[in-house]
This record gives C-alpha cells, sequence and structure tokens, in this order.
C-alpha cells in the first residue's frame, strides 16, 4: 500500500521538502495561508511590484494540497490529523513545517488599526491598502526583517523611520562599528533610526476635525516619542510550535519544536523542519537551516541516505542598497578591523588568538570580499589580511556560492560547463539563486564568460539576430555575418541563423547558400544515426493513419531493409538508410501521400492525441480531429528548438499533453490551453494559461504564443525554459498575446498566416529539383556505391548496426 | 605520391563537403565559402563513423574547422588536429585543383 505522508504548512521549507521527495507517498499538504508556497525572503519585493505568481514557488508536486485550512489537533496514537473544517488525515509519516509568527512585543495598542505584521502576502496587502494615501511610517525592529520593512514603506511612499531596541542595527549580525556604519547608511537614506529604545505603548488622539472614521489621526508611539500614520512590527519571529505542544511533543525552552539535526522529534513517525524547529535547542528564523533539515528529512523519507544538517548562520545581503555581510562570530580573540569612513566601507576579521584561525567576520558598504572569506572560516585565512578585507581573493571550489540551498563553486562551474548558459537555467539545475537571491550576482559573474553572444562570430543573442534580420530583412547568411558579425561562422551560428531564416519564410531550406547552413539532419532531411546512417520519419498527423499508409509504411521498410520502430510521437521512425537510399525511399512515401515529418528540425514534431469522442466512452471533443488540425497548421514551422504538442480528448489526459510545448485538454465546454511543458532533461508540466475556449480562439493564442517564441527565444531554448526566463512568466505572456499591451498580436497572426499559406512538402520539393536531388550521393565519385562502413547483423528479427550498442 | 582527379569543382558547393572513395580509403573533400579546397580522412575518430564529410564548415579563431555532425568534434582543415580533444587527429591529404578538376594526393 502507498504510505501517507501528511505536511502541515506550505511555505518555503515545506515546499522545499516535497520538491526534493521522490514518489512513492501519497502527499496530502495542509496549509493555513489560502495559496501555494511562496518566496518570503523576497516579501519586500512584492510591495514593489513583484506579482504573487513571480513569488510563487509552487512546483509541480504530486500531492493533495488543501488550502486556506488550519489543523487543529494531532492525534499521534491513531497517526490523525484533525483541521478546523472537520476534516481528519491519517498518515505513516507527518511533517510539521508550520513556520513561524511575527512578535509582536505586549505593549497596550499593538493591535490599533494602522499598526500591521509583517510576514505574509496578506499581512502586504493589507498594510498597502491601508497606506494609500498616508505619508509616516516607523517599523518597530532594526534588524533584518525591519531593514526590509523600512524599505517595503519607502517603495509605498511613506517616510520610515526604525526603532530598535538594541544599541545598534542588526544586532544579530554586525558588531557596534559595523552596524554605526550601516545606521549613517541608512540615515542618508532619510530614514531615522531610534536605537535603545523600546516602544511602551501605542496611542492614537482622537481627531475631531477627521470625519472619516478610518482615518481618526496619527498612532504616538509612547517610548521613543514619534507620531506615524502606519506602525509595522518587524522585531523578529517565534517558533509556531503549540501544535507539538498540544500533541505532547517537546519544545525548547525558547520555543520551537525540539529535533536532531535530521529533523526527527522523539516521535519516530513525526518530523519538524523550518522555523518551528529547534535544533538542538535552538530555532535560527533563517532560511538556510531550514532548507537544510527539508532535504535531511526528505532524504529519510525517500530512503537515501540523509546529511545532518549543519546550521549556517552566515548573511549576506543588500538592505536599502547596502552590502551587508556577516560570518562565523561577530567579536573575539584577535579582531582585524579596517574602515574608510570617507568610501563609507567597514570590515572586520574575528582570528583566534594565535591568528592562525579566521573564527568571522562583518563587511558593511562592500561586501565582495564575502564568498572567499566565507569559505575560510574554520580555517587559515586565504591570504594578507589587509588585502583580505578590501579585496576578493578568488573563491575556492568548495566554497559555497549559494548559501540558502548550499551549492558551491564547484557545481556551479561544473553546471556551465555542461552548458547551463544563463541564470535560468543555472538556477534549474542548481537551485542556486533560487533562494534570498543575494548570490545572483556572484552567479552572473561566472556566466559572464558565456554571456548571451551566440558565439565567436557573433555578439548578439539569437533574439538580436532574429530581429536584425526581420527588420533588415536580411536573406543570407553571408549578408548578415558581413554586416553584424565576424570570421567565417561555425556550427553554432550557421544552424542557428539557418533557423532564423526559415521561421521568417525564405523558401526551401536547401535553396542557395541556406543549403550549407544546415546541419547534417536538415541537409539530408533525416536524422543521423551513430553508424553514419539515417531514419526516415514520414508525417502521421495526429497518430491517425490508414491501413493502406501503414502497408506502405511497411512494404517500404521492407524493401529497403530497413528497422522500424513506433516513437513516442505516436509515428513510425525507418532506421538504417543511406544517403543514397533517401531519395528513393521518399519517392515511395510521397507517392503514397507521405509528407516530411520534420523529425530531423528544430520544428514542429508532432501533435499527439487521444482517441477522442470518436470512439472513447469518456472522451468530450474530438481530440484526433484538433491533433490533426494543429498539426497541418504548424507542419514546417521552423524555431528556435523543437515543438511537441498533444490534445487530449477529457481531462484523464491520455495524450500527456502537460508534457508538451503546448498541450490542450478538452472541456464540457471547449478547450484548456497549457503552455510551457517539457519532458525530457528537466521535466516541467505545463502551466495553464486559458480555459474553455473556442476552437478558433484556441488556435489563434497557439498562432501567437508560438510566433512570439521563434521571435524571442534563445538558441536551442525549449518553450519550458523561454517561459521560466520570460520577464513576468505567464502573466507577460498573457498581457502581449491575449491583452496585446505590445501592440504585437497583428504582426504575430500575420506572421502564422504567412506560414501556414507558404508551407511546402520539403521532401516533394527536393524530389521535384534534381539539383537538389543530385547531393543524395554516398560518394561524390561513386555515387551509388553503398558506404562500406555501414554495415548491419540481425536482432529480433530485424538490422540493426553491427557494431552493435556501444 | 600520385594526384588522383575526384570530381569537378563544380560538384562542389561552397561551405560544405563531399565524400569520395580512393580504394579503400574515404576521403572529405570541403570547399570553403571563400572557395579554398581541403581534404581530410572522412572518419570521425571520436564516433568511429564515416561521416566528417557532411560536418558544417567554420572556424575558430580564424582557423578553419569542419564540425564533426555526430557529437560536433571541430577538425583543423589545415592540420587534422582536433581542437576538442588533443588526443584525436584526421589524416590530411593535399588536394589542388586543376582545369577545373579536384585532384587529391595519395
Amino acid at each position: 500500500m502507498t504510505r501517507r505522508l501528511v505536511v502541515i504548512g506550505n511555505g518555503m521549507v515545506g515546499q522545499r521538502m516535497l520538491d526534493e521527495l521522490l514518489p512513492g507517498w501519497a502527499v496530502t499538504v495542509l496549509g493555513a495561508e489560502p495559496c501555494r508556497a511562496y518566496d518570503r525572503v523576497r516579501l519586500s519585493a512584492y510591495v514593489d511590484g513583484a506579482t504573487a505568481a513571480e513569488l510563487s514557488l509552487a512546483a509541480g508536486n504530486d500531492a493533495e494540497f488543501v488550502l486556506g485550512t488550519r489543523v487543529t489537533g494531532i492525534d499521534r496514537d491513531l497517526r490523525m490529523v484533525h483541521t478546523d473544517d472537520g476534516a481528519a488525515y491519517g498518515y505513516d509519516a507527518l511533517v510539521l513545517a508550520t513556520g513561524a509568527r511575527p512578535f509582536v512585543p505586549p505593549v497596550p495598542g499593538a493591535d490599533l488599526p494602522g499598526c500591521f505584521e509583517y510576514r505574509t502576502l496578506a499581512d502586504l496587502d493589507a498594510l498597502r491598502a491601508y497606506a494609500a494615501g498616508k505619508r509616516t511610517g516607523a517599523v518597530i525592529g532594526g534588524g533584518l526583517l525591519g531593514l526590509e520593512a523600512a524599505q517595503a514603506l519607502r517603495s509605498l511612499g511613506l517616510t520610515a523611520q526604525i526603532v530598535e531596541y538594541a544599541p545598534h542595527l542588526m544586532p544579530a549580525q554586525l558588531d557596534p562599528a559595523g552596524g554605526a556604519l550601516l545606521r549613517r547608511l541608512v540615515e542618508d537614506l532619510g530614514i531615522t533610526v531610534h536605537t535603545e529604545v523600546s516602544v511602551t505603548a501605542i496611542r492614537r488622539e482622537w481627531d475631531p476635525s477627521c470625519r472619516d472614521s478610518d482615518v481618526r489621526g496619527p498612532l504616538i508611539m509612547e517610548g521613543p516619542g514619534i507620531e506615524v500614520d502606519v506602525v509595522v512590527f518587524a522585531a523578529g519571529v517565534r517558533p509556531r510550535d503549540e501544535l507539538a505542544r498540544q500533541a505532547g511533543l517537546a519544545v525548547a525552552a525558547r520555543g520551537g519544536i525540539h529535533v536532531d539535526a535530521l529533523g526527527r522529534t522523539a516521535d519516530p513517525a513525526v518530523y519538524a523542519i523550518g522555523d518551528c524547529a529547534a535544533i538542538d535547542g535552538r530555532a535560527y528564523g533563517l532560511i538556510a537551516p531550514g532548507y537544510a533539515l527539508a532535504k535531511a528529512v526528505a532524504a529519510q523519507l525517500n530512503g537515501t541516505t540523509p546529511k545532518p544538517a549543519t546550521v549556517d548562520t552566515a548573511t549576506k545581503l543588500k538592505l536599502l542598497g547596502v552590502d551587508v555581510a556577516s560570518f562565523g562570530v561577530t567579536s573575539g580573540p584577535l579582531d582585524v578591523v579596517y574602515s574608510d569612513p570617507a568610501h563609507a566601507v567597514y570590515a572586520k576579521l574575528v582570528l583566534s588568538d594565535d591568528a592562525r584561525t579566521l573564527l568571522g567576520g562583518v563587511l558593511v558598504g562592500d561586501a565582495s570580499a564575502y564568498p572567499s572569506l566565507r569559505a575560510a572560516l574554520g580555517g587559515p585565512p586565504p591570504g594578507k589580511l589587509a588585502e583580505l578585507l578590501t579585496t576578493p581573493a578568488d573563491i575556492p571550489g568548495s566554497a559555497q556560492v549559494c548559501s540558502c540551498h548550499a551549492v558551491t563553486k564547484d557545481t556551479v562551474a561544473e553546471a556551465v560547463a555542461a552548458g547551463c548558459s544563463d541564470l535560468a537555467g543555472l538556477k534549474a539545475c542548481t537551485k542556486a539563486g533560487t533562494g534570498c537571491g543575494s548570490c545572483v550576482p556572484l552567479l552572473k559573474t561566472f556566466l559572464s564568460s558565456s554571456s548571451k553572444a551566440l558565439c565567436e562570430h557573433f555578439t548578439q543573442s539569437r533574439q538580436e539576430l532574429f530581429d536584425l534580420v526581420r527588420v533588415r530583412r536580411i536573406t543570407t547568411f553571408s549578408a548578415l555575418v558581413a554586416a553584424h558579425g565576424t570570421g567565417g561562422g561555425c556550427d553554432v551560428c550557421k544552424p542557428a541563423v539557418a533557423s532564423i531564416l526559415a521561421s521568417l519564410g525564405n523558401g526551401h531550406i536547401l535553396d542557395g547558400e541556406q543549403a550549407a547552413l544546415q546541419d547534417t539532419n536538415d541537409h539530408f532531411l533525416a536524422n543521423l544515426q551513430k553508424d553514419g546512417s539515417y531514419s526516415v520519419v514520414p508525417r502521421i498527423p495526429g497518430g491517425e493513419i490508414t491501413p493502406d499508409k501503414l502497408i506502405t509504411i511497411g512494404e517500404v521498410a521492407r524493401d529497403f531493409g530497413l528497422y522500424t520502430k513506433i516513437t513516442g510521437g505516436q509515428r513510425i521512425d525507418l532506421f538504417g538508410a543511406r544517403v543514397e537510399q533517401l531519395p528513393l525511399i521518399w519517392r515511395r512515401l510521397v507517392d503514397a501521400g507521405f509528407e516530411s515529418g520534420h523529425a530531423y528540425g528544430k520544428a514542429l514534431r508532432t501533435v499527439k492525441s487521444c482517441v477522442g469522442s470518436t470512439w472513447c466512452r469518456y472522451g468530450v471533443q474530438d481530440s484526433v480531429g484538433l491533433a490533426v488540425e494543429l498539426e497541418l497548421r504548424y507542419r514546417g514551422l521552423r524555431s528556435p528548438h523543437k515543438i511537441k504538442s498533444a490534445v487530449s480528448g477529457c481531462a484523464r489526459e491520455c495524450a500527456e499533453a502537460r508534457g508538451k510545448d503546448f498541450g490542450v485538454i478538452a472541456t464540457e465546454n471547449g478547450w484548456n490551453l497549457y503552455l510551457g511543458g517539457n519532458g525530457g532533461f528537466q521535466p516541467r508540466h505545463a502551466d495553464l494559461f486559458l480555459t474553455d475556449l473556442s476552437t478558433a480562439d484556441l488556435v489563434r493564442y497557439i498562432d501567437r504564443f508560438l510566433m512570439y517564441y521563434i521571435r524571442t527565444a534563445d538558441r536551442l531554448q525549449r518553450t519550458s525554459a523561454w517561459l521560466e526566463a520570460l520577464d513576468g512568466g505567464l502573466e507577460h505572456l498573457r498581457a502581449v498575446i491575449v491583452d496585446d499591451e505590445l501592440g504585437l498580436c497583428a504582426e504575430l497572426d500575420a506572421a502564422m498566416a504567412g506560414h501556414v499559406a507558404s508551407y511546402a512538402d520539403e521532401w516533394r520539393a527536393v524530389l521535384d529539383d534534381p539539383a537538389k536531388l543530385s547531393r543524395f550521393v554516398s560518394f561524390v565519385n561513386a555515387p551509388r556505391e553503398p558506404d562500406p562502413s555501414i554495415a548491419f547483423t540481425v536482432e529480433r528479427g530485424q538490422p540493426v548496426p553491427a557494431g552493435g550498442p556501444r | 605520391m600520385s594526384w588522383t582527379v575526384i570530381c569537378a569543382k563544380e560538384d562542389l558547393l561552397p561551405g560544405r563537403g563531399v565524400a569520395a572513395l580512393a580504394g579503400p580509403v574515404q576521403i572529405a573533400i570541403f570547399l570553403t565559402p571563400s572557395l579554398s579546397l581541403y581534404a581530410v580522412g572522412n572518419l570521425d575518430p571520436a564516433s568511429g563513423a564515416c561521416v566528417l564529410s557532411r560536418g558544417i564548415l567554420g572556424t575558430r579563431a580564424g582557423t578553419p574547422v569542419v564540425a564533426s555532425p555526430m557529437h560536433k568534434h571541430a577538425y583543423d582543415l589545415a592540420t587534422g588536429r582536433c581542437l576538442d580533444d588533443e588526443r584525436l587527429a584526421v589524416p590530411v591529404y593535399p588536394i589542388r585543383e586543376r582545369d577545373g578538376l579536384v585532384e587529391v594526393g595519395l
């Protein structure tokens, strides 16, 4: 039986655990907030214009999400969790990821209108609504969160004051001198800072001149003695451990569910991770230890070896435009201090008394030395002290670049070497930069060697070249490289430009100079195999084929001695064809009514379908009919990478449309359109884009989606990666291709109409053109001589390369 | 060494290659976009397949190269050296044009 896992809480850490979890559990996630997990570390970006969708961390987790529901109790004997809507969920394993609540000091008036917490999207929505038309605000708390909140107030158009009870700002991370410099820099921004003072009460004096019941004069903060319109509590957080307390689990003296470094409580079926957990008695309220616990617990649930969480409190961030970093301890036996008030830079290293071990440090104003210093923590200082404080040393490979996800420089370098050429790709394959984002500038430096330049011959990106070719009406590679590039081109830029020329409709891909640009698949309109032979794939739109056509394929394969295999795209691949056989094979196929399937091209491959309402008892629409229509519409469309599609006739999704670049799923009322799915190396479920569309509307939006992708994607970037990297994501796409905010839709529609009108079968055109046909020879001086290096043996009744599998 | 006529120069497409058979030996013959001729072995030592004639021509830092269509290993057309794996190389043959005919020295 499938084991049941219940996760209470869907914050960043709970989500991270789900992302690490392998299949094998029936997962239920109970969340109190009404939405899926989002990036709480970047909460202040939300008031700065980032949308909830941009902050969302929701991934395609295979779990049941019950959101907007509070857990009321845990019965550990019966292994049941009860919720406030009366439901109960049994578990074999339970993960508590309940997070933390903001700490609100117990002062009178803390609940007055105008007082806000700073923890959730809902908090910020309320703050934003209230702050409209207000002028002044104050933040209680001068730590990380308080500075973030001050930034948020400024973004909302309010002035900000900070009230901190400790003697200096960021007392948990900085020493007094670093805190003093930070204060100076913050005050330069017009933010008043009050330290060593606590708020004793908040009250509001009735303002008789104001009749609006919502606006009743300023809040008076006793203690610092200031008057403001808005007060934000950002004085730290406290673990939400009450469910665990009720359930009889041990909690730490200062709050937090007692766990070990593997996230285990005393109950072997119950784990706790994130802000609600106290590792060996201490709750940290930081993302890095939370993620470490999430990974450790996921590993145990997966049955793999968990790595104990190490607590890393090192911090580097930019607050209000000021670089601040601290790591290890902030004072100790031997301090080395560098202070430059003129340039607003402060740095301190803490060393053991023999000066041989780096114990910690503080950097304010310039944190560029942080990565190398942090990597040296606990070991000898990595160079001369005076230089270390002011110049970044080379970062060793073992140094953590992203502390949220514990990603080392070596891991990033490997990913770049393996082909991650942009930030989005790097984030997707290493997770680096997806936590607090503070390491993103550093990540970019690793990418700089592989910048947007297409190759050594073009400094432009594919998108820029596309626009140049389109706007300047360039029709040849030689004209493009002469005007906008250097040198003779290469195997990167030539096929990329060939694809751009083909997308813009420049005739047959083997016409004139274009023929020399194509890689071998496009050059011979077939797929090169490991032994130098080719495979042939006729188009079978929607996977629908008549018996006569099936027989033709069988006869052709038999007569030419080809190996046949059904593909994943619902068609038939014929392997083992030699170059000089290709026109003979295609003569037979074209005569029987087949045309090129473009299996060799960066183009539309197939539109897969289930059998749909024609036959299926459950089908609600004619999925085969639509798949055929779509495949015929987009056949031959050249694009930055291959494009796959599918249409399912009902929600059972037998055609697996959500794994496709564009997928369509039938509803009772029409079609749902999904975009940006992918199988392959980085699987991704397509995002639901629009629902219950008519066929005409559906086709219109797919037209625009494809044309916008073709115009703006990088070379070899699938729609999934493109959509991930697209600034503004799905919302942006909607604005462009539905709401036409860029005024592009008419152009995109015309481009697709042009494609549909000019489509012609590439193979038929080759057969009709003696000049093109003449290239399909084995040897220039022995045109019909079979290549002696291609030889076959028989396996399971079919020919296969004689060399056998490698 | 003797010169063997392979084909007419007009049989070649600028920027592309063809395969030729010289006894048991397969040779890849290229005409660059600037109309220079090169001849190297057709066998791609990285993949073991006779495919180099079908590679894309280009330059790396000014050096004319062919990129194998199998796994994109680039070979210096003048020296036969593989620029992506120093352990690999292909034989290079003398090549010339005479009276519109392409000849390879074997």
